[in-house]
C-alpha cells in the first residue's frame, strides 16, 4: 500500500483527541461536518469554496454504487458519471492516500462491466480497496467472479466472501461483506464466520485507535421495509463499542444519511450512477429519474480527512455537478 | 409481446374454467416496484410459473429451501419454472431478500391471484 505522510501510530495511541475536519469539491453539495460528534450542516458550497486542508494526517475518498453497465432512463451512461467522479477526485486539492469503493461496482457482475469500472478507477492513480455490493455477486459462482478479481484485498489477506482489514496513518480500517448468503425475508448479512473474524481482528487494538468500518449495505437499520439494514449489524457494532472513535461508511441506498450514536458516526454515500428515493417517500426504492440537468447534483463521492490532536474529523460529501 | 402473453394466459384460464380440466397452465408473476405480484398464488401441480421483471433494477428469484435459483433478471427478462407439488414454495429475491413470495401447489389449484 502506498505510504503517505501520516501521524505516527504512537501519537494516536496516546489517546489524544481526534476530530473530523471538512474539505470539499462541489457544485451544489450539501456539506456537513462533525465537530465534537455532532453533525453540522454547512449548506451549499460552490466549487471554488474548496480550501486546502491544513496539514491533514490522512485523507481518503469513498466512491460507491458505480453500477457500471446501468443504462436505464435514470442514467443512460453510468460509466460516464463514474469517470466524472474519478476526475473530481483527481482535482481534489489533497491527493487522497487511497479510495474505498463500497460496492455495486458493476450492475450485473459481468466481466466487461468490472473491466470498464477497473479501467475508469485506474485513472485515480491511488490504490482502491473494495467491498462487494449485491450487484457484484450475481455471477453463476455467486461471488466467485468478484473474488477472482478483488479477493486478495489490499494485503493478500482477504478472507471468506472478501472481508479484510488494514492500518493506515494510525487508523484501523475494516472492510466487511454483508451481501452474501442472504435469507428470504431478511436484510444484509455478515454471518457467524465474519463476526468471529472481526472479534479477533479488533482484539489487540487499543480503544483509542480510530476505526473506520466500511460495507455495502448500511450496518444499522435505515429502513427495513426496503431492506436497508443488516440483520446482524448490531453484533458488529457491539464489538466496536469500546472504541473511542468509530466511523461506519456504507453505500447501497444512493443518498446521504448520517447519524451519530455515542462514539459511532454512521454515514452513507451517494452513488455515482443514479439516486434512489428517501426512505418511504416512493412506492419502491427503484432509481429516481431526474431531469438531465439535475442528475449530477444527486451523484457524488465522499472525502474523509483524519487528523490527530485537536480539530474535527471530516466526512464531506460532494456532488458531480 | 407482453399483451400476447396475457391474452394467451387469459385464454388458458378461460379454457380451464370452461372445461373444468386440470389442465397444465401458465401463471405469470410480475416483479414491479420491488414486489412480487401477486405475492401468493394457488396453482395446480404441473403449472408453469413465469416471473417477469418489470423494474428498472435487476431482481432474481430464489427458493428459501435452495431448490431453485434464477439467473439475474434484468428489465423485462423472464424466468420460468414448472412446479410439481403439492406443497408450498416460499421464495425471495436474492438481491433484495425483503422481497418474498409464495406458491401454493394444491390439487384443486387454479390460476391464483391468491387469497381464495
Ligand atoms: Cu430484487
Amino acid at each position: 500500500m502506498a505510504k503517505q505522510s501520516s501521524v505516527p501510530e504512537d501519537e494516536i495511541d496516546t489517546g489524544r483527541r481526534h476530530a473530523l475536519k471538512c474539505m470539499t469539491w462541489a457544485g451544489t453539495g450539501l456539506v456537513w461536518s462533525l465537530a465534537g460528534g455532532v453533525p453540522l450542516t454547512a449548506g451549499l458550497l460552490g466549487r471554488d469554496a474548496q480550501a486546502a486542508p491544513v496539514n491533514p494526517a490522512l485523507t481518503f475518498v469513498q466512491i460507491s454504487d458505480s453500477h457500471v453497465g446501468f443504462d436505464k432512463p435514470a442514467n443512460p451512461d453510468a460509466l460516464a458519471t463514474l469517470r466524472e467522479a474519478v476526475a473530481g477526485v483527481r482535482s481534489l486539492p489533497t491527493r487522497p492516500a487511497f479510495v474505498i469503493h463500497t460496492g455495486d461496482i458493476s450492475h450485473l457482475s459481468r466481466d466487461e462491466q468490472f473491466d470498464a469500472a477497473d479501467q475508469a478507477l485506474k485513472e485515480l492513480g491511488v490504490p482502491v480497496f473494495f467491498v462487494p455490493g449485491e450487484h457484484d455477486v450475481l455471477d453463476d459462482g455467486m461471488g466467485a467472479a468478484y473474488l477472482a478479481r478483488y479477493g486478495k484485498g489490499p494485503n493478500g489477506k482477504a478472507l471468506g466472501a472478501g472481508w479484510y482489514s488494514f492500518d493506515h496513518g494510525g487508523v484501523h480500517f475494516v472492510a466487511l461483506v454483508n451481501v452474501v448468503n442472504l435469507k428470504g425475508g431478511g436484510l444484509g448479512n455478515l454471518g457467524q464466520d465474519q463476526l468471529a473474524w472481526l472479534a479477533d481482528d479488533l482484539r489487540a487494538l487499543s480503544a483509542s485507535t480510530p476505526v473506520v468500518v466500511f460495507a455495502h449495505i448500511p450496518l444499522w437499520t435505515v429502513y427495513p421495509e426496503w431492506g436497508w439494514g443488516t440483520d446482524d449489524g448490531a453484533r458488529a457494532l457491539g464489538l466496536l463499542a469500546r472504541f473511542g472513535s468509530v466511523t461506519v461508511m456504507n453505500g447501497h441506498i444512493h443518498q446521504i444519511l448520517q447519524k451519530v450514536e455515542g462514539n459511532v458516526a454512521f454515514h452513507t454515500a451517494r452513488s455515482t450512477a443514479f439516486p434512489q428515493p428517501s426512505p418511504g417517500s416512493a412506492p419502491s426504492p427503484g432509481p429516481v429519474k431526474l431531469p438531465a440537468d439535475k442528475l449530477r447534483g444527486a451523484l457524488g463521492v465522499t472525502t474523509v480527512t483524519y487528523r490527530a490532536k485537536a480539530g474535527p474529523l471530516a466526512v464531506v460529501d460532494a456532488t458531480l455537478g | 409481446m407482453r399483451s400476447l402473453m396475457s391474452a394467451a394466459r387469459v385464454a388458458a384460464v378461460l379454457f380451464c374454467a370452461l372445461t373444468g380440466l386440470a389442465h397444465a397452465e401458465t401463471v405469470e408473476i410480475r416483479i414491479d416496484n420491488f414486489t412480487f405480484s401477486p405475492a401468493e398464488v394457488h396453482v395446480a401441480p404441473g403449472t408453469t410459473i413465469v416471473w417477469i421483471n418489470a423494474d428498472d433494477i435487476p431482481h432474481a428469484v430464489a427458493a428459501n429451501d435452495k431448490s431453485f435459483r434464477s439467473k439475474v433478471l434484468d428489465t423485462e427478462e423472464k424466468y420460468s419454472r414448472t412446479v410439481a407439488g403439492p406443497g408450498t414454495i416460499d421464495y425471495f429475491c436474492s438481491l433484495h431478500p425483503h422481497m418474498t413470495g409464495r406458491i401454493i401447489v394444491d390439487g384443486n389449484g387454479s390460476d391464483g391471484a391468491g387469497g381464495h
